[in-house]
């Protein structure tokens, strides 16, 4: 589904080269909820941004549901994106313009689906986060909670794949972030992967598998935050 | 997706509409100033004739005395009548007119039933051929004969204008009609004839009314006529009789209508040998200097667009150039302020295109509404030509084209101001947008 190997990505300026992942291999399979820790200037973001195709990475393969990403053109990358990646940031990221039917119409505007099927799957995604009363709001009339489920929305109205959620719930009191985390366990036992970043302990503890990235190395962590040594022929984790 | 985009554009219009209104009264303001200069310069050098702009040509000889010769001058602005007259008898083009101004005053036929008394007119004293040349459109009746300009005969071809205003009719053919006290028998009544430039006689206005009768040369001449032009004489201090056949003394236009290459080259040489032959008999004192040039030529080089409205013309174009940069400005500044949602979509699946598409369509949909506003500013501004007092005002209209010019600079304008701001937002980095929201 999802397999890293060997990546790394370096930020050049003329005067400094940034390391932000080194030689990071991962593999994740069908059906993983996989949380991504570590420190702040660690490299998770990065990782994230590799991961869904919004970073180029500079050493190194990835492949995307069969997919060699490296060979693709923006055009492809972007189709792949639509296609297979669905996306929930921290701090929400609606488009304030538009309604919450609108939001969700976003990245079905990229298909070539005909108005009846967006309007099918919009409905069908609302009805999932238990907003189809709030089709026509825009965000600044929703709650953070409820703009956040806006967002699973969209990023599930498309039907990905992998889910990439960085910090979901980063902006949301404790009860809005367990309704979220509710929400994308939910998405996960109907089988979509689930890639979470987060630093909060509690959050990566529902996942059934962590991984820890430090100076941009990716470590698998046992259920005590302890690494784990995997068989490599499962790469699942490799430095 | 276009739909899409233009949903997305109205939307974004509506939210920033301080700048999307700054934004629309730039190129409104640069697209209506160029609009009206554009269009008067458009009307101004216009081709006058069509079709056969590169078949008639305005002929040039140099008839003056050897004193004050320059060599590479040019030769004068018109003909000798002796001149005219011999080339007009050689006859070696497929058609020649020669031809001069006048104004006449003109009154129907003392029987007439009519109160209108005798009232002056624009006229032109010229040969047979000048309506075939000129494809000078007949009502009724036809132009006269070589036959007629031979034996100077007291016929006149005029306007349907004319013909309305003295006979209520344009069915007048054979009627008579009296010039400058002579009675001269209708022979033709011709449709409106306004070319602009007038360009067969740069001598009068050059964008005036136009000619409303018409009669042949050797009568006018016979009948001592009124010349209206202008006239230069060389040679003696005061020349008796300036219109004579002898006269050293040039103020009449000669045209010729040459179909090939061929006949140019042949006509020239007519031309060259035909100056030899004046200057053995002692008439031309210089070395043969000729000029054969077509409309567009003839036009160019007496600079019949008024230097004025050129310049006014640069000057509104950078007007419209300084709008544009503004407007490049406010769209850059517009569509980086947007950065959010631009990652969020290329987050969503938007490629580079998709995004750049989309903010074209944007910067154009602002070109279509400053571009109608433009055109409202054009009509006003041309409105106020109409109201100076020069003799091309009442030309200063929009035409289809020049209407469609103007939709299209407007939409070029925006579309061009957006190109850069919209590839500037095309390659904002998802990434960053994303996480510093």
């Amino acid at each position: 589904m999802f397999r890293m190997k060997d990546v790394s990505k370096i930020y050049r300026t003329e005067m400094v080269e940034t390391h932000a992942l080194r030689d990071l291999s991962l593999v994740v399979n069908e059906g993983e909820f996989v949380a991504v820790t570590g420190p702040s200037g660690s490299g998770k973001t990065t990782f994230l941004n590799i991961a869904g195709l919004l970073e180029e990475l500079t050493h190194g393969e990835y492949t995307l549901d069969g997919v060699d990403v490296k060979a693709l053109d923006d055009r492809a990358r972007s189709h792949l994106r639509n296609e297979k990646l669905g996306f929930v940031f921290q701090s929400f990221n609606l488009i304030p313009d538009l309604n919450v039917f609108d939001n969700v119409d976003v990245p079905l505007r990229y298909r070539k689906l005909t108005r009846g099927e967006r309007k099918k799957r919009i409905d069908a995604a609302l009805e999932r986060v238990g907003l189809a009363s709030r089709a026509k709001h825009f965000p600044a009339e929703l709650s953070g909670g409820q703009q956040q489920r806006v967002a699973i929305a969209r990023a599930i109205a498309g039907e990905p794949k992998i889910l990439l959620a960085d910090e979901p719930t980063g902006n949301l009191d404790s009860q809005m972030a367990r309704e979220v985390m509710g929400l994308l366990e939910e998405l996960n036992a109907q089988n979509t992967v689930v890639l979470l970043v987060t630093h909060d302990p509690e959050i990566a503890a529902r996942a059934q598998r962590n991984v820890h990235i430090v100076d941009g190395h990716a470590t698998d962590l046992d259920r005590g935050g302890s690494p784990l040594v995997r068989p490599v022929a499962q790469a699942a984790v490799s430095v | 997706m276009l739909g899409y985009y233009f949903d997305l554009a109205l939307r974004s219009l509506k939210r920033h509409r301080g700048l999307t209104v700054l934004m629309i009264v730039a190129i409104a303001f640069g697209v209506g100033a160029s609009m009206t200069t554009l269009t008067v310069l458009h009307v101004l050098s216009a081709d006058p004739i069509p079709g056969k702009s590169d078949k008639l040509f305005y002929v040039q000889l140099d008839a003056r005395h050897a004193d004050s010769f320059t060599p590479g001058q040019e030769p004068t602005d018109q003909m000798t009548r002796f001149d005219s007259e011999t080339m007009l008898r050689d006859a070696r083009a497929p058609h020649q007119a020669m031809m001069t101004g006048g104004r006449a005053a003109v009154e129907l036929d003392h029987d007439a039933a009519t109160k209108l008394l005798p009232f002056d007119v624009e006229a032109r004293w010229t040969s047979a051929d000048f309506f075939t040349m000129f494809d000078v459109k007949f009502l009724a009746g036809a132009p006269w004969t070589a036959a007629d300009d031979q034996k100077a005969a007291r016929v006149v071809v005029i306007t349907k204008a004319l013909a309305e205003k003295l006979f209520g009719s344009t069915q007048v053919v054979g009627r008579p009609l009296r010039v400058e006290g002579t009675e001269m028998r209708i022979v033709g009544v011709i449709d409106a004839f306004r070319p602009v430039p007038h360009f067969y006689d740069l001598n009068t206005d050059n964008f005036g009314m136009g000619d409303q009768v018409f009669v042949p040369f050797s009568t006018s001449v016979e009948l001592k006529l009124h010349v209206d032009g202008s006239m230069s004489c060389w040679g003696e201090d005061n020349v008796a009789d300036a219109e004579g056949l002898n006269a050293p003394c040039d103020w009449i236009q000669y045209w010729v209508e040459l179909d090939t290459t061929d006949q140019v080259a042949a006509y020239r040489d007519y031309l060259v040998s035909y100056s030899e032959d004046q200057a053995k008999v002692g008439r031309f004192q210089r070395p043969p200097n000729v000029r054969l040039r077509d409309v567009p030529e003839h036009l160019d080089h007496n600079k019949v667009v008024p230097n004025d409205v050129k310049l006014q013309t640069w000057i509104a174009l950078g007007f419209l150039l300084v709008c544009l940069v503004n407007t490049v400005g406010l769209l850059l500044t517009k569509f980086l302020r947007r950065s959010g949602e631009i990652g969020v979509r290329r987050a969503l699946g938007a490629s580079k295109r998709a995004i750049f598409v989309q903010l074209l369509v944007e910067s154009g949909s602002i070109g279509l509404v400053g571009g109608v506003l433009g055109l409202g500013l054009a009509w006003l501004g041309l409105l106020a030509v109409r109201h100076q007092p020069t003799s091309y005002a009442d030309l200063a209209h929009l035409d289809l084209p020049m209407l469609a010019l103007t939709f299209a600079l407007a939409i070029v304008t925006s579309v061009l101001a957006g190109i850069l701001p919209a590839w500037r937002g095309c390659q904002i980095a998802p990434a960053i947008q994303l996480k510093s929201n």
